[in-house]
């Protein structure tokens, strides 16, 4: 991957404590799988932000290199990859996604 | 499009032994709800789990034939 496209992504997921990675935006997700993962995080009330992916075609296939990940969404939280959007509905309903963004929001 | 026992075989070529079920959920075979037991998860966290599942359709998800995949993995209690 080109350094400057990797820069671009690390100033992304570095920019924001909860950032989705997402098709549409929050107030009109294009797939349901993106649509998940918004409710969910309207459902927890934390503050996230999102990033359109079908705005930029560079990085909707620069952050399926960068996470070895090939779908879309994917959350990110304080930098670190959480998974997408099966990984985020199971620990949402194990609580543990609660308990995660607790802990990365507090510091 | 894609078959579904063409996609069990392949996440059990990559993944010895696994218990795979598939199931096409709209008929049209490109979404797939996919369940997946693997002794060799065990102690891998769930993002490396799904990335050898995702890793095993390499080319069905990046030719788009797999157009949604609702993943689940777990290995044997």
């Amino acid at each position: 991957m080109e350094a400057s496209l990797k820069a671009r992504i690390e100033d992304l997921i570095n920019g924001s404590p909860v950032l989705l990675f997402m098709k549409g935006n929050k107030l009109m997700p294009q797939c349901g799988f993106s649509n998940n993962a918004v409710q969910i995080f309207n459902a927890l009330g934390v503050p996230f932000d999102t990033f359109d992916v079908l705005s930029d075609q560079e990085i909707r296939q620069g952050i399926k290199e960068y996470s070895d990940w090939p779908t879309i969404p994917q959350i990110y939280v304080k930098g670190e990859f959480l998974g997408g959007s099966d990984i985020l509905i199971e620990l949402y309903n194990s609580g543990e996604l609660k308990e995660k963004l607790a802990i990365a929001l507090a510091s | 499009m894609v078959q579904p026992d063409a996609v069990a075989a392949a996440i059990r070529l990559a993944l010895p032994e696994a218990l795979v079920e598939v199931e096409d959920l709209t008929g049209g075979g490109d979404h797939l709800q996919v369940k997946v037991l693997w002794e060799g998860f065990r102690d891998l966290s769930r993002v490396k789990q799904h990335q050898l599942v995702y890793g095993a359709l390499r080319a069905e998800l990046a030719s788009e034939a797999i157009h949604a995949l609702a993943l689940t993995t777990s290995c044997p209690s």
